[in-house]
């Protein structure tokens, strides 16, 4: 040890960390990714068979045509009713025999491992054998159809959160427990299906 | 003089800055940490449509992005929506080559939480948003996430 090195002069640390600092500040996007997501169906398998039929008061039909125009269940409809729409069909409240069935999970032939579990938290509840069936245009806008999944999204969550106010007291949202997310899950599944789109509008 | 004097005595001196540095430096990890580089610079004109039900994507890392819009150069690409794909323009074909090569950049362990993000301007006909999601059918990349702007109401 013969001397001790002099101490560096340290006043411009605070200017290099400046420079840093700045160039993170000018790269750095703070923005979350967000939208709705969804699972495509797999991939046809041809040498399958197809699946059994659908009885028609469990299809909740949703056409959309190349002037961005509606035709919920055979009628003409508009975005502002949609979402009460498929909420009735998928509770259906007063047994209407047009709209879903709602088997409850002791009437119903075999259940599921998820189904069980559901069971096993919720009770003995009506789930509905409801699918609501999207189909577009090649000519409608994409605006329009986010519309519509939107609204159609946005009544699925409003039966969650109903049944699970009356479950367990809290919003769906704000559930904590995932048992308690997947039996509501399971008990009011997002069932979407979308059909080919057609060609009519031709663009 | 003596009266100029007299008054510097009395100030009490500059205040230190040695700490300056340490608060920089914690501001500066602070951006280090959050900050995300963005990957690509877009070629097509995007304003994603709106919607109340939107989720938020859970990892940034695992998400591939398709961008499908008005290109911003109309006299060089026409007006028509196109598909880009990272850095470049593409078909429809292209989209199962891209997504076997996003998955093969991707851990084993976390391939089946890819998800596509579709960042579709919302001017755009559903004809090639439908193309591009028969193309990922056919490729198995069957997450999805319709990129949207939240709003609280509609």
């Amino acid at each position: 040890m013969a001397r001790s090195s002099p101490e560096i002069n340290a006043g411009s640390m605070a200017d290099i960390a400046f420079l840093l600092l700045i160039f993170f500040l000018v790269t750095t996007t703070m923005d979350v990714d967000k939208g709705l997501q969804r699972m495509l169906p797999p991939p046809v398998d041809p040498n399958q068979p197809p699946p059994p039929p659908i009885k028609e008061r469990n299809v909740f039909p949703v056409l959309i045509n190349s002037q961005d125009m509606l035709m919920i269940k055979g009628k003409p409809g508009s975005i502002q009713t949609l979402r009460q729409q498929a909420k009735d069909f998928l509770t259906n409240p007063d047994n209407d025999p047009n709209l879903s069935e709602q088997p409850l999970f002791s009437e119903r032939l075999s259940l599921t491992e998820s189904e069980e579990k559901a069971f096993k938290i919720l009770g003995d509840i009506r789930v509905s054998r409801g699918v609501i069936s999207l189909q577009n245009d090649r000519g409608t806008s994409y605006n329009m159809y986010i519309k519509v999944q939107n609204e159609l999204a946005a009544a699925i969550s409003e039966i969650r959160d109903d049944l699970s106010m009356q479950k367990f007291g809290i919003k769906f949202t704000q559930l904590k427990n995932d048992e308690q997310l997947d039996a509501i899950r399971t008990a009011v599944p997002m069932r979407i299906s979308e059909a080919e789109p057609k060609d009519v509008g031709g663009k | 003089m003596a009266k100029f004097r007299k008054k510097k005595s009395n100030s009490s001196g500059a205040i230190s800055t040695a700490s300056l540095p340490d608060i920089i430096f914690m501001l500066l990890f602070f951006f280090m940490v959050t900050t995300q580089m963005k990957e690509n610079s877009l070629f097509v004109k995007i304003s994603v449509p709106q919607a109340t039900e939107v989720q938020k994507m859970e990892k940034k890392s695992l998400t591939s992005f398709i961008y499908i819009g008005r290109p911003h150069q109309v006299a060089v690409y026409g007006t028509e929506p196109r598909i880009q794909l990272n850095d470049a323009f593409a078909n429809v074909s292209d989209i199962a080559e891209f997504v076997a090569s996003e998955r093969e950049a991707k851990n084993e362990a976390d391939r089946p939480f890819i998800t596509t993000s579709l960042k579709i301007d919302q001017e755009t006909r559903m004809g090639i948003v439908t193309d591009v999601k028969q193309e990922l059918r056919k490729a198995n990349a069957l997450k999805i996430n319709y990129s949207a702007r939240w709003v609280e109401k509609i």
